[in-house]
């Protein structure tokens, strides 16, 4: 090999891989101007009058409508109303809550902490059990542990999240007493919200004990979110090490007479690990959108149900801000799995 | 950082009083975040139950357990003759909270109270949209700013409210949350550091508890006064801890990680009510679920013919299938909590064969009507829909055919105050004050005709007894008045009247002195625990 070769071939991956990026990056503006349009457009096509459901039973008289109307700006045309509503997002204004009178943004950044938390959580003990049980029932297709894993995960994907959450409280807290109901820390402990991370603020505290209780309050809201997941992440790893498994290149492997082990966990795993990270990265953009449903069952402060509430309340500013602040992390997001994608994936990079 | 220095101390005392053996620390799961802890801006229970309650006082009060006024604020208050002038003597001595944020410098005293009246009058007051959008739903909603001529400061602890026209609720009024008295020094000390809006997340009051801290869907915490004017409560901390899903509560108070949690699903009320460890109080709510005829559109304009569709509901049924129990059936516009219910009307009888020749004997046959079913769960219906069908199911067997329609909730509620609407709409009320005018005049009064009220129901016989009654001041004589457009309600019939709601309370049996509020608020001041 000539000694400039290594060089040159270190360039060419930097110059490919930037050029990926451009792409990936271009391409992200119309989706941003497309998110605004929907975010904007979603909540007014929702029937319903904010103001209206604002008053309840009580009503409100036709003139106080009117003023309040033009207090929330929605007396002006639509398209005005968009366009002030654009030129606030690049200022960094994200709007008022009508309900609350705080700024949404402030909302957002408040729970969105927890909700980071728990789907980190969630596609940790995912990932962690998913993998290895979809490498197993691979390898030994067909064997009772291949069933029993798919025909689980299966179940697993298709678990009402809301049953199966209330069964683990009632069967874990009610009978057992293992775990906390709901909450993300024992209101014994009370410390400042540094980082809105429990985890961490638990250990920044000092306070003995207070570690402990955040993780216990953790366990049954991330198994409940983590099923859905960790039920893909299975099935998934399963089929591409299936696919996998069939190759030429692993045949090779074989014949080389290396050890099973070297086989499917150098050889094929790192093969068979592409289609999952995309799988796992979506599934991450989903959590990160917030848990709807295990939220409220673990009264989990974060903003999955601030997002339920705001439509139901039809908080237009707080709904349409917290559909693009989530579109935004799931952009960045996806970006992060492509370039991770492109890195594992020369094929991809180069195209 | 200063803030937090003094958070961070604030922590520590925290710390110790839950470690120490004295400290009394009583966990209520509340159902939602409020909205804010400033009161007035907002309309809705949750919120105030987490500000108006615990953190302030207002000038006259609820007593406990009722819906009659007591002082507060203010020791006591003369009425003039002519009935437009309240002369409210205040409280010497009342401290406001002492907090990390804020060291009071005096007492309570009148510029108190015409800051936290003003504010939401005067439109030129500086606080008057302190937070962009902010404004003050329940004070307009009660029309306070037609009633209220002036607020005169007569001294330091005398203030006089000048009215434009006699109106006896009044009293009543100043009771509601909205009229919760916060601290002028405080909004001043705000105001100069340009930080308005920590008025509404940084409270302090009078109140019988003071805020510590809040975190949003998670938990507020407060300590009790220490200096509260009528003593220190008998707990130390009140935690409130956010559990939005009844069937969490329920675990949670099984657990034992909450002492009280209201609003249980009707599937869970009897086995809380079997734990051993656990008491369950209940109380009918201050409301009621009807089923509005739009009297202005025949064949509904003829009482006959409203009291024949009235003795066609089999109201037993509605509460089985509906309320599942936590019902009682409601014969009359306001509920048997409030002063001046007439407990000697009689209810129309379940007689379908009855109502059928009645419907007949008026000339009304193949009747085809709509009713319309709210799309939301309110405390006075729990499932209009489900009671929609059970009244659909009733009207065939009479002859009468119903389609159920429904809106979504805003639009419903424009849609069902005009005055052409079609057939017979069900609703319901949540009274604000106690005062049977908030029942009676909202309702049911000619001015609430193609808005709040839904039968569009204007009688003269009934309107001159409730505009009477409404600038009366002596109670005993207000009853009368009530009692008799009560009777003139059922002879008239332009509701059928479907039930009043009952309210579950369940807490464990460590909760003492703890009392239902018939206004449907949760107070904890007065309320121990057990060792």
């Amino acid at each position: 090999m000539i000694a400039g070769a290594p060089l040159w071939r270190l360039l060419s991956f930097y110059t490919n891989m930037l050029k990926f990026l451009l792409n990936k990056l271009v391409l992200i503006v119309p989706t941003f101007i497309g998110i605004t349009i929907v975010a904007f457009g979603f909540v007014r096509v929702l029937p319903g009058d904010p103001i209206l459901s604002l008053a309840g039973e009580r009503g409100v008289d036709p003139e106080r409508y009117q003023q309040l109307l033009v207090q929330f700006g929605f007396d002006r045309p639509i398209w005005e109303q968009y366009f002030t509503y654009v030129v606030g997002l690049f200022q960094g204004d994200f709007g008022t809550s009508i309900a609350t009178k705080r700024p949404v943004l402030n909302e957002f950044m408040a729970l969105f902490p927890a909700t980071v938390e728990l789907a980190t959580c969630a596609i940790i003990f995912a990932t962690l059990i998913g993998i290895p049980a979809g490498i197993i029932s691979a390898v030994k297709r067909g064997s009772w542990f291949d069933q029993l894993t798919m025909g689980t995960a299966l179940a697993g994907y298709s678990m009402p999240i809301f049953w199966w959450g209330l069964l683990l409280i009632i069967l874990f807290s009610g009978t057992l007493g293992w775990t906390p109901v709901s909450g993300r820390i024992s209101l014994l402990y009370f410390f400042p919200q540094v980082t809105g991370f429990m985890l961490i603020d638990s250990l920044l505290s000092g306070q003995a004990g207070a570690f402990r209780s955040a993780v216990l309050h953790l366990i049954l809201p991330t198994i409940v979110l983590g099923t859905i997941p960790l039920a893909v992440i299975a099935r998934q790893t399963r089929s591409a090490m299936l696919e996998v498994l069939g190759e030429d290149y692993v045949r090779t492997a074989r014949a080389k007479g290396l050890e099973q082990v070297q086989v499917v966990g150098v050889h094929a795993l790192r093969n068979a690990l592409i289609p999952v990270i995309t799988t796992i990265g979506l599934q991450v953009g989903v959590l990160l959108g917030g848990a709807i449903l295990t939220e409220t069952i673990f009264s989990w402060p974060g903003i999955g149900k601030w997002m339920l509430d705001s439509i139901s309340r039809r908080d237009y500013p707080s709904v349409q801000g917290g559909l693009v602040l989530i579109a935004l992390i799931v952009m960045m997001v996806n970006l992060t799995v492509d370039v991770l994608y492109g890195l594992i994936n020369p094929r991809i990079r180069h195209q | 950082m200063k803030k937090f220095g003094k958070l961070l101390a604030a922590t520590a005392l925290m710390g110790l009083m839950a470690g120490s053996a004295y400290a009394k620390t009583l966990v209520y799961c509340s159902e939602g975040s409020p909205e804010g802890f400033d009161v007035a801006p907002y309309t809705a229970g949750t919120t105030f139950d987490a500000s108006s309650k615990p953190l302030y006082n207002r000038l006259v009060e609820f007593k406990r357990g009722t819906s009659q006024v007591q002082p507060g604020l203010a020791e006591s208050w003369e009425v003039s003759e002519d009935g437009l002038e309240y002369t409210f003597n205040l409280r010497k001595g009342v401290k406001f909270h002492t907090t990390s944020f804020f060291t009071p410098t005096r007492d309570f005293n009148a510029d108190d109270v015409l800051f936290s009246f003003n504010r939401q009058r005067l439109a030129d007051h500086a606080w008057y949209e302190y937070v962009p959008g902010i404004s003050w739903e329940y004070f307009n909603g009660m029309s306070m700013p037609d009633l209220i001529k002036d607020i005169e400061k007569v001294d330091d602890y005398t203030v006089k409210f000048v009215l434009n026209r006699p109106e006896a609720p009044m009293i009543a009024n100043l009771a509601m949350d909205f009229a919760s008295i916060l601290s002028a020094e405080y909004a001043q000390q705000l105001e100069e550091a340009g930080t308005k809006e920590l008025l509404n997340q940084e409270p302090v009051g009078t109140g019988p508890f003071q805020f510590v801290a809040y975190q949003k869907d998670a938990v507020i915490r407060y300590a009790a006064h220490a200096d509260y004017w009528n003593g220190k409560q008998p707990i130390d901390d009140l935690v409130f801890a956010i559990t939005t899903d009844a069937a969490v509560r329920a675990q949670k108070l099984k657990a034992g990680e909450c002492h009280v949690a209201p609003y249980p699903n009707p599937a869970d009320i009897e086995s809380l009510a079997a734990d051993e460890n656990l008491v369950m109080m209940e109380q009918e709510g201050l409301n009621v679920g009807y089923l509005a005829y739009n009297t202005q559109i025949a064949p509904f304009d003829n009482a006959k013919v409203r009291k024949a569709l009235n003795m066609a509901i089999n109201k037993q049924a509605i509460l089985d299938a509906v309320f599942q129990g936590a019902g009682q059936a409601a014969k009359n516009p306001i509920p048997p909590t409030m002063w001046s219910y007439n407990n000697a009307i009689e209810d129309d009888p379940y007689d379908p064969e009855a109502a059928k020749a009645m419907l007949e004997a008026e000339g009304v046959s193949d009747l085809s009507m709509e009713i319309w079913a709210m799309p939301v769960q309110r405390p006075y219906n729990p499932n209009a829909r489900r009671m929609a069908e059970v009244i659909q199911a009733d009207f065939a067997k009479i002859g009468v055919d119903v389609q159920i329609v429904s809106y979504e909730w805003g639009e419903y509620l424009a849609r069902s105050s005009e005055l052409d609407r079609k057939g017979a709409v069900l609703l319901g009320w949540t009274g604000d004050n106690g005062d049977p005018d908030n029942f009676l005049a909202v309702l049911l009064g000619c001015d609430g005709v193609g808005g709040s009220n839904r039968a569009q129901w204007c009688n003269d016989e009934f309107q001159a007894l409730i505009e009477e009654a409404k600038v009366t001041s002596d109670q005993a004589e207000r009853t009368k008045l009530y009692e008799e457009a009560q009777v003139v309600f059922k002879r008239e019939a332009p509701w059928a009247t479907i039930a009043h709601s009952v309210v579950f309370m369940p807490m464990s049996k460590k909760v003492q002195g703890y009392v239902m509020d018939p206004l449907g608020g949760h107070w904890f001041d007065g309320v121990d625990l057990a060792e």
